[in-house]
């Protein structure tokens, strides 16, 4: 059922035709000792398109985004992300890309507007930033309490920090793992326009929201326990039912 | 509300920019939650008595002078070293560096920078402190503040190396000592050859001072090239 694929998203006029490639896998395996976590996976991912990442916990889903940003080498297996053979060329696309996982790469004993003028140095951004993390912190609702430290804040407001954080350099490229988790409907409403799709900017999502994954991919790859693919290719081309199989069944 | 240029355009943040967010954001943390020198310079004060009162000794001069300032210092490092890479690898601070288009070399600077600081705050402590304990005559202090200066160098040059390497070790607490003392045996050397003149009984001596000074500089630079060459490979999982 695995196969490369490559297409434009859905609202696209021009979807018939072959895009630039945002990134591209090319029979990817990753293991960690003995333990295989990523089979041969292949998959295109065109500029501009989102991708939903499936597949029950032991997948490999947070390894395969892991790989993408540049942060894990895959053990076999070609790796391209924004035109830069990775891990080769990983300081090509560092800045041009963005990784929002479990953790949300914030200082606990700074605050969260300290801890986004820091990443707006790092990513070299004029004047710390100031004006983008103003709009960002407003945009998801933190401008009053981003004066306060991490630590002493809620997952959730954590969360909108991290995804402030996550596209303060305005990265072409999102990774995003479960992005929603630790929010509630309203704050995931919150950070919808946020991390949406955008003319030019390409996701990889990781969901288990099988539904919202249909709704809003272009793209699914589905990963089995174990790491294998259970299925690569557009969105329309899966069904929920199959998409749900793959969880046996569940989520 | 753009961040200015699009990413693929915008300039790689300089080593000096990054370096400099990376100290500021360490030297904040510190001074906001007081983690390291507080217990280094604790430790410090703590030894002292314990020298004071286990060596038997009102005062103190040459190598054995030199012996308890230079493991004081050397061990109070070690639980600053212990602690210089835990903010990166609990709160993901590895992973936001590497993200970001810097090279891992200003992370190694930022870092050895922040440990020099910690410990010149240290020894402003830690030495009037040894002076009033120990030492008969002042006069030999001033001029251990070079040697002291080429030793943070190169604790700080080996320490985050090393602390660097065990950070992601489940058992760092024991790899930073276990791997970065036998390492540190030439400073020691070193720097006590160049104490124990400075610190000598009726006034400081300056014979050989200069041979220990160079040991010590040329141990320093070695690190630090070391250290500049293998980060970035070090640094990449």
């Amino acid at each position: 059922m695995a196969d490369a694929t490559s297409v434009q998203r859905r609202d696209d006029p021009a979807a018939a035709t072959v895009s630039h490639v945002a990134a591209e896998l090319g029979g990817v395996w990753r293991e960690f000792g003995e333990r295989v976590v990523l089979r041969d996976v292949t998959m295109d991912v065109s500029r501009g398109s989102t991708l939903s990442v499936l597949g029950p916990n032991g997948a490999g889903k947070t390894t395969l985004l892991r790989i993408l940003a540049t942060l894990l080498r895959p053990s076999a297996g070609q790796v391209s992300v924004l035109g830069a053979t990775l891990p080769r060329d990983a300081w090509r696309v560092r800045g041009r890309i963005t990784y929002l996982g479990h953790e949300p790469l914030l200082y606990r004993d700074l605050t969260g507007a300290e801890n986004l003028r820091f990443h707006a140095r790092l990513h070299g951004l004029p004047g710390d930033g100031a004006d983008r993390i103003d709009h960002l912190l407003d945009s998801v609702r933190m401008s009053r309490r981003a004066d306060e430290l991490v630590r002493n804040l809620s997952a959730g407001m954590v969360q909108r920090l991290a995804v402030c954080r996550a596209v303060l350099h305005e990265p072409e490229l999102l990774l995003l793992d479960e992005p929603r988790s630790h929010l509630d409907p309203e704050a995931a409403e919150l950070i919808e326009p946020v991390l949406g799709p955008e003319p030019g900017r390409t996701r990889v999502i990781v969901t288990h929201d099988v539904d919202a994954a249909l709704a809003e991919a272009d793209l699914i790859l589905a990963l089995r326990a174990g790491g294998s693919v259970a299925y690569a290719g557009p969105a329309n081309g899966l069904s929920a039912g199959d998409a749900r199989a793959i969880y046996g069944g569940g989520p | 509300m753009s961040a200015g240029a699009h990413p693929s355009q915008r300039p790689r943040a300089s080593s000096a920019t990054a370096l400099r967010a990376i100290l500021a954001k360490d030297l904040r943390v510190e001074l906001r939650t007081l983690q390291s020198v507080p217990a280094m310079a604790l430790f410090a004060v703590t030894t002292f008595v314990l020298f004071r009162y286990g060596l038997d000794r009102e005062s103190l001069s040459g190598g054995l002078a030199a012996g308890v300032l230079l493991a004081t210092v050397l061990f109070a490092a070690i639980i600053a070293i212990n602690r210089l890479f835990v903010a990166e690898r609990e709160e993901g601070g590895f992973d936001a560096i590497r993200l970001a288009p810097v090279d891992a070399t200003a992370l190694l600077g930022a870092k050895a920078a922040a440990l020099v600081i910690y410990l010149v705050v240290l020894e402003a402590i830690a030495v009037p402190v040894f002076a009033l304990f120990f030492l008969d005559s002042a006069s030999g202090i001033p001029p251990l503040a070079g040697v002291l200066v080429l030793v943070d160098l190169g604790l700080a040059a080996t320490g985050v190396l090393i602390s660097s390497i065990a950070a992601n070790s489940r058992a760092r607490d024991l790899l930073v000592p276990l791997i970065l003392l036998p390492l540190l045996v030439p400073v020691m050397i070193a720097a006590a050859g160049a104490s124990q003149e400075l610190l000598a009984a009726g006034g400081p001596s300056y014979d050989g001072v200069a041979k220990w000074l160079a040991v010590l500089a040329f141990y320093d630079m070695t690190f630090a090239a070391v250290g500049f060459a293998v980060y970035d490979y070090l640094l990449e999982d």
